[in-house]
């Protein structure tokens, strides 16, 4: 499998206070261990197990996720922002592997 | 005490809230309880959710049972002294019933959720909300699907 890539839609300026709307989304096979290959074997589970969102450190957001998310997982929501700072995205893979990502965002006036 | 018109109307559309929950939902101490009635346990502490406060939005057919969008929001001021702590989807027609839990702050401004998933045949999916303070909420859609995904 390719090196999972992130991509998040965060807008670059927020009003003290506004609620902002950030899209993320990763490529991952999210092999639920129930799909059978053209060799006729089993693919093991192989998924992304957890997402997080930070903002300047403390967490916004987060997902326990299970093999009924869908390949490519999309995960859209919500986060106040009262200051500028630094949003980082986090994806914890069954195998260990941990992928990762920041946005910045400034406050508009 | 004279009994408000509101008043009156707000009592009877709770107990409505109420009578809709299905019943098998709610008796997961039945010997025959299933998976999904067991996972509903255990995210509510055993409290009965009420019909009111969270929306899930799902379609009502799904051309491709691998890739189906939803939606959950529950109505709620996300304070420090009243949030959304989690919201926990369940499809108790796949073969794990577990789908995702969400987990909210109060820094999340609103307690909305949008994912994709996988959905192995029609079924009737479940959203539940639980707040900070134990109370829980719950709603459910019936999906029909086409071409079934593999929900693991």
């Amino acid at each position: 499998m390719a090196t999972p890539k992130p991509r998040v839609k965060v807008p670059r300026r927020a009003a003290a206070g506004e609620i902002i709307t950030i899209k993320t989304l990763i490529s991952h096979k999210m092999e639920s261990g129930r799909r059978i290959n053209k060799q006729g074997s089993l693919v093991p589970r192989q998924i992304i197990n957890k997402f997080r969102c930070d903002f300047n450190g403390e967490t916004v957001f987060s997902c326990d996720i299970e093999p009924a998310i869908a390949s490519n997982p999309y995960f859209s929501f919500k986060a106040r922002v009262d200051a500028g700072g630094v949003f980082t995205f986090t994806w914890s893979d069954d195998n260990g592997d941990v992928y990762s990502t920041q946005k910045t965002i400034e406050l508009t006036s | 005490m004279k009994l408000s018109r509101r008043r009156a109307l707000h009592l009877s559309a709770g107990a409505a809230v109420l009578a809709a929950i299905p019943a098998s939902l709610l008796s997961a101490a039945a010997a025959d309880a299933t998976p999904a009635d067991e996972r509903l346990q255990q995210f509510t502490g055993g409290r009965t959710p009420l019909r009111d406060k969270i929306t899930l939005t799902a379609p009502e057919i799904a051309e491709n049972g691998n890739t189906v969008p939803v939606s959950i929001h529950v109505d709620s001021p996300m304070n420090r002294h009243s949030y959304v702590e989690a919201v926990t989807l369940l499809a108790p027609g796949n073969p794990n019933p577990g789908v995702i839990t969400f987990h909210f702050t109060p820094n999340s401004g609103s307690a909305d959720a949008t994912t994709r998933i996988r959905l192995a045949k029609t079924q009737t999916l479940i959203a539940v909300a639980r707040l900070n303070d134990g109370t829980v909420f719950m709603d459910e859609k019936n999906v029909k699907v086409t071409i079934g995904g593999c929900g693991g």
